[in-house]
């Protein structure tokens, strides 16, 4: 957590970030240094959107139990979130019919996009950083 | 023969190299993020199950259980534990890990 | 990494005495690290070195000052989730000094 936050004074120009990710969880490190760098934006106040595709949307999965691989549980992190004011999560509607999941299967509510409505998210950003 | 995949089949091919080169009788052990190739509902889950005829097919359960998917796991294929990971490594004259 | 002795009891902590592993945390080493950085404990800062431990349980992180003040004030009541009213209980910052007294790693994005 930061201390620096004290001195906001909401002056800053507010620009759309998206976060992308596209990658599982814990083969790689991308999921999870991802994550942090979301929660670090967001003491800058922008307009954050975390998106979820291809091999990303496992990342969202409920009953995920890492203490046999002996790395931390950063699933439950996304719960956390809503209370850092990101909510604008989406997932890929296509990434998901591919991997057998729904919305149910997710630890977090989110909006399902299709890939043309993904497009046009895309196209509406200013700032894209990819994981 | 051992065969060992790490990687998302829905991400690299390596699953796919794997199971073209894999002789009939070899076996083949999903780790890491290769294990989701053996959870229902995948598009990578036909491939498992046709190479499940001619092959033995092993998931590594901790990693199941990390990516959530201990409840999806694909029938015909045998989950192991670390332990069971050493006995596979131990019975086969050979391993290649299709990184 | 250093070790330090608490209560005749070894336990690692960074180079910046936050502890290592949390779950060796007790009210030894939250005692100790309170001595660490001159906090007096009191039944006030131990509601929010509780509330940490519970909000990284559930989390697995230690939240910036702006979320815990919030999740603060939302369970404990709006006298308590103010800057000025953790400020006074952490005078260096609740992030840095209530996160190293209740074990929890360095807090994400503290510089």
């Amino acid at each position: 957590m930061s201390d620096m936050d004290m001195e906001d004074d909401g002056a800053g120009v507010v620009k759309k970030f998206m976060f992308l990710n596209r990658k599982a969880p814990h083969g790689t490190v991308y999921a999870l240094e991802g994550l942090e760098v979301v929660l670090i934006t967001a003491a800058f106040d922008q307009d954050v959107s975390m998106v979820f595709t291809d091999d990303g949307v496992y990342q969202l999965l409920k009953g995920i139990d890492s203490k046999g691989i002996e790395v931390k549980d950063f699933s439950k992190t996304y719960r956390a979130l809503e209370g850092y004011d990101i909510e604008k999560l989406y997932v890929d509607q296509a990434s998901m019919d591919a991997r057998g999941l729904t919305e149910d299967d997710l630890i977090v509510d989110v909006t399902v996009l299709y890939v043309s409505e993904m497009a046009n998210l895309m196209d509406e950003q200013d700032v894209v950083i990819s994981f | 023969m051992l065969h060992i995949v790490n990687k998302s089949a829905t991400e690299r091919g390596s699953l796919d190299s794997c199971l073209a080169m894999a002789k009939s009788g070899s076996a083949v052990l999903l780790i890491e993020d290769a294990v989701y190739a053996a959870t229902t509902g995948s598009t990578a889950a036909a491939k498992i199950q046709a190479a499940a005829a001619g092959l033995k097919v092993y998931a590594l359960g901790p990693d199941l259980a990390a990516r959530g998917m201990t409840g999806r796991v694909l029938d015909g294929v045998n989950v192991v534990d670390y332990s069971g990971f050493v006995d596979l490594v131990a019975e086969h004259k050979a391993c290649q890990s299709w990184l | 990494m250093p070790m330090v002795d608490i209560a005749g009891k070894e336990y690692e902590v960074d180079e910046e005495g936050y502890l290592v592993d949390l779950s060796q945390w007790n009210e030894d080493v939250a005692k100790y690290m309170a001595v660490e950085e001159k906090v007096d404990l009191t039944e006030s800062h131990w509601e929010v070195v509780n509330f940490l431990r519970e909000y990284y349980a559930e989390y697995q992180i230690a939240p910036a000052v702006r979320v815990l003040t919030k999740a603060i004030g939302k369970k404990l009541g709006p006298d308590k989730g103010n800057n000025k009213y953790l400020y006074e209980l952490f005078p260096y910052g609740p992030a840095k000094q209530a996160c190293k007294i209740a074990g929890l790693p360095k807090p994400t994005g503290c510089i």
